[in-house]
């Protein structure tokens, strides 16, 4: 029998019944903006949101298609093929799992630099003092190691962590035999000022494959007014660091990080152009963290955050003007923003992820053995506040460690799907969730949203990324698709009509 | 070219699949071989060892035999033929050519509107395995791409699988790639069973034409193909199993198109490769071409942005069935010369061109039906 063609209506009918999805949604640009369980997204007219849960919505329209492909509801003519939404979802949530992946190491204390935003860091100390022991390194590395996590990250730091360079040659290949034995992967990399590497140590890192990272505020005047130490030389000395470690461990091991003062917000091209006349590839326009130093002097390097914004904004727009000359320069909290809202992965970024980061992604171990659920809960503890000491690499183990009564405490409030203004906030599957700078900031790990400055930040820089996204101008929009994919700028030639 | 012909057929009951021996070989070495006779002197040669005869003329031999032929074939020595009883001859592999194609059933679980290889519903599964078993033996030298087509290869049941495993066995390092509607994958069992093959290098083609269930089942002609195929693709990538996504470009599948890429960037980001194909004018289109045509002329800028929405995420697309002329210039770098040598064809128009050398011309079908914008370049 010859088969036959049936009509659409047999195949795509006027659906009986229309069920909704989870999702949420704001007012954005005049249009409402939809966002579902998997951070996927929609622009529609305002009213959609009405017209769905009151059931007057015509699945008729194209519209009605958009909002089915994209999981926002679902009707009696197709399953709703949950288990793709569920596995979009689990992509989402790839930073669960696997374990705490990020491990820092605090050798030192002491340093030669007096910054103003600084935590943690004790001048003249004599060595020895505010030093990582070996026994608190062997039990800290064995904590480390403990973590089910398939690729671990060693970050040593400090203090200047050179200032310590033996307790670096201590911990090195101990944890590469750690890794090899359990069949771990392992990055390593060391947070330096660069001002007192010689030749010598920098060779060590480029023999042991240990990356380096540093710090670069700006141009001269604003890097040593941020920076003070002996001499005011800290910009030279970082300068020529760089061009040495760039030089013996290889221009892409070295990595350079800003962080904004009150005296930053007014230059932020100038920082920017830095970043550029320095031949880096990515910038990460950083506010202040509201801890330790840095509360005490918050006169002299803190601000509204509304100020920061701005910073953020200007930034990005004289970023992009950079990548459209040619010269590719990507912001990384953009990058991490974008890479939540344009595609269907999540980041590694432990302080933007919910469940939060803290102690699930990331832990501290400090100095003196105790550990930390990140590296602001110790910055906390240097002003006597505990409340984010998990305990100590001498007494605990993982086990005890994350279910201490601090990890617990925190843990209740580390998922933005159950706070308030978070729950139903559109932007939660972009956001995280920061019990500790709640905690820090507004004397309670949940939070006030509406005068908290982590929700401000998150909010408006996400709502920025979407004007942008709105926008949709081919060449803006390329330059952030090449930041997410790694591929070349776009080119500069404009396309024949 | 010439891919098929017909004769009259003696001495056997089943297909008989050779490799073609244009010239006569020594007794030892003929077992494999069908004896192509270019003229009429079957009666003067002997023959014996041959697995069958081939012969323009009459060709008196108690072997399998087509001879009286009306056509006259391309047929060069190594080319591999079936021979069928009802008089049929038919090319199945020529060593000069790269890509491969194996044809395994001509039944289909779908009825696409533009189907190029109109499904048939008789059971042709033993048949066409124990030809392809052989074919799969004779195949020399050892293709670098075979694709597996059909009908819908799935169908084939346990077929299929020992089809593969002879593959892997015989053409280890051929690559395979099964086109396949895909919903036979949202079987966790039958992705289980695909994986522990353990085939160095397989993967499958699969249409999506919608980001919707509804007018993607209306394309295909099956109710719930949509639900089954996309549970399809991710049971395949749960079991490691890589797939393309294979997208014919008409009337029906344009308007969503930007649409459709985005679904797929959200939705299969593990797909390896996007083909967006020309429609052929073949098969059921001329039926349903009412319906289905759109000069390509005027689909240029959402099958750009449909290029373009894939490539800057990082996904490999690539153009197929177009001509150059045609397409956008920027587009050019995505389109492959896609159309087979025995199948394409270019128009008077293309004589002119500067480009011809770099497009990949028309499907000799479209001589009937193509855009009314080629030119030459």
């Amino acid at each position: 029998m010859p088969r036959t063609f049936y009509p659409a209506e047999n195949f795509a009918p006027v659906p009986n019944s229309v069920s909704l999805l989870p999702f949420r949604f704001t007012r954005l640009f005049g249009k409402e903006l939809l966002v579902n369980e998997a951070g996927e997204y929609l622009f529609a007219p305002e009213g959609t949101v009405h017209a769905l849960v009151s059931g007057s919505f015509a699945a008729t329209t194209e519209l009605y298609k958009d909002l089915k492909a994209k999981h926002f509801l679902y009707d009696d003519t197709s399953s709703p093929l949950l288990d793709i939404l569920a596995a979009k979802i689990r992509t989402k949530f790839q930073h669960i799992y696997g374990g705490t992946k990020l491990h820092i190491f605090v050798v030192t204390l002491r340093c030669e630099h007096s910054c103003h935003y600084c935590q943690v860091s004790r001048q003249g100390a004599a060595k020895g003092e505010f030093d990582m022991s070996t026994a608190t390194a062997d039990r800290a590395l064995a904590l480390m190691f403990d973590s089910p996590a398939p690729h671990l990250t060693l970050e040593m730091q400090g203090g200047e962590p050179l200032l310590a360079f033996d307790m670096i040659r201590y911990l090195v290949p101990r944890a590469k035999a750690m890794a090899k034995e359990r069949g771990k992967m392992l990055d390593l990399v060391v947070t330096t000022n660069l001002a007192v590497a010689t030749d010598e140590m920098l060779q060590y890192l480029a023999d042991e494959g240990v990356k380096v990272s540093t710090s670069l505020d700006g141009p001269a005047f604003l890097h040593n007014q941020n920076r003070p130490r002996p001499g005011n030389d800290s910009y030279e000395r970082a300068i020529d660091g760089i061009a040495r470690a760039r030089k013996i461990v290889g221009v892409e091991n070295v990595a350079a990080l800003m962080t904004t003062t009150s005296a930053s917000l007014d230059h932020v091209e100038e920082i920017i152009d830095e970043y550029v006349r320095q031949e880096f590839h990515t910038i990460f326009l950083r506010p202040i963290s509201p801890y330790g130093f840095a509360v005490k002097s918050r006169k002299r390097t803190g601000y509204e955050m509304a100020r920061f914004l701005e910073f953020y904004k200007r930034g990005l727009k004289h970023i992009l003007e950079i990548n459209r000359s040619g010269y590719r320069l990507a912001e990384i909290y953009t990058q991490i923003l974008l890479t939540k809202i344009l595609t269907p992965y999540g980041t590694g970024y432990v302080d933007l992820q919910s469940p939060a980061g803290e102690a699930w992604n990331v832990l501290v171990y400090n100095y003196d053995g105790n550990v930390f659920a990140s590296d602001e809960s110790r910055m906390l503890a240097e002003m006597r506040d505990n409340t984010f000491r998990l305990g100590n690499v001498h007494k605990d183990t993982r086990r005890t460690l994350l279910t201490s009564d601090a990890a617990l405490a925190m843990f209740e409030s580390s998922c933005n799907q159950t706070l308030v203004g978070c729950s139903d906030c559109a932007f939660q599957a972009y956001c995280g969730a920061d019990p500790i700078f709640h905690h820090a900031t507004q004397g309670d790990m949940y939070g006030h949203r509406p005068s908290s400055d982590f929700c401000a930040r998150n909010m408006e820089s996400i709502k920025h990324l979407f004007s942008y996204i709105a926008q949709d101008d081919p060449a803006t929009m390329g330059i952030f698709w090449a930041w997410l994919t790694g591929r070349p700028l776009p080119s500069l030639e404009v396309p024949c009509a | 070219m010439r891919l098929t012909t017909t004769g009259s057929a003696r001495n056997f009951a089943e297909g008989v699949v050779g490799r073609i021996a244009a010239h006569d070989l020594p007794q030892s070495e003929r077992v494999h071989h069908i004896r192509l006779l270019q003229d009429c002197d079957g009666a003067i040669q002997d023959l014996t060892g041959y697995r069958g005869v081939l012969a323009y003329g009459s060709a008196p031999t108690s072997l399998p035999v087509v001879d009286r032929l009306r056509e006259v074939l391309t047929f060069a020595d190594g080319d591999v033929v079936v021979l069928e009883p009802n008089g049929f001859v038919r090319s199945l592999y020529r060593p000069r050519e790269k890509h491969h194609s194996m044809f395994v059933t001509e039944r289909c679980s779908s009825n696409c509107l533009m189907c190029s290889q109109p499904p048939k519903d008789h059971d042709d599964v033993d048949a066409l395995t124990a030809r392809n078993r052989e074919l799969i033996r004779l195949m020399n030298p050892k293709p670098e791409y075979l694709t597996i087509t059909g009908g819908e290869p799935t169908l084939l049941g346990d077929h299929l699988f020992d089809l593969l495993d002879e593959a892997k066995r015989l053409l280890p390092s051929t690559a395979i790639h099964i086109l396949s509607n895909g919903r036979t994958l949202a079987w966790p069992q039958y992705c289980a069973r695909i994986a522990e093959l353990g085939h160095p290098d397989l993967s499958f083609g699969i249409p999506l034409y919608s980001d919707v269930a509804g007018d993607h089942d209306y394309v295909v002609q099956a109710k719930g193909a949509f639900d089954q195929t996309l549970s399809g693709f991710h049971q395949a990538a749960r079991h490691g199993i890589r797939v393309e996504v294979r997208i014919v470009l008409h009337r029906l599948t344009v308007p969503r198109l930007a649409r459709l890429a985005e679904f797929i960037f959200r939705n299969l980001p593990f797909a390896e490769h996007v083909a967006l194909m020309g429609l052929e004018f073949v098969g059921y289109t001329a039926r349903n071409v009412a319906e289905l045509w759109i000069d390509p002329f005027d689909y240029q800028l959402e099958l750009a942005a449909a290029v373009r929405f894939l490539s800057e995420r990082g996904i490999t697309v690539s153009i197929y069935n177009h001509q150059l002329c045609v397409l956008q210039p920027e587009l050019w770098g995505y389109a492959r010369k896609s159309i087979s040598d025995w199948k394409n064809l270019y128009l008077p128009a293309c004589e002119q061109c500067a480009r011809r050398e770099a497009c990949g011309g028309l499907f000799q079908w479209a001589a009937k039906k193509h855009s009314s914008h080629i030119h030459p370049l």
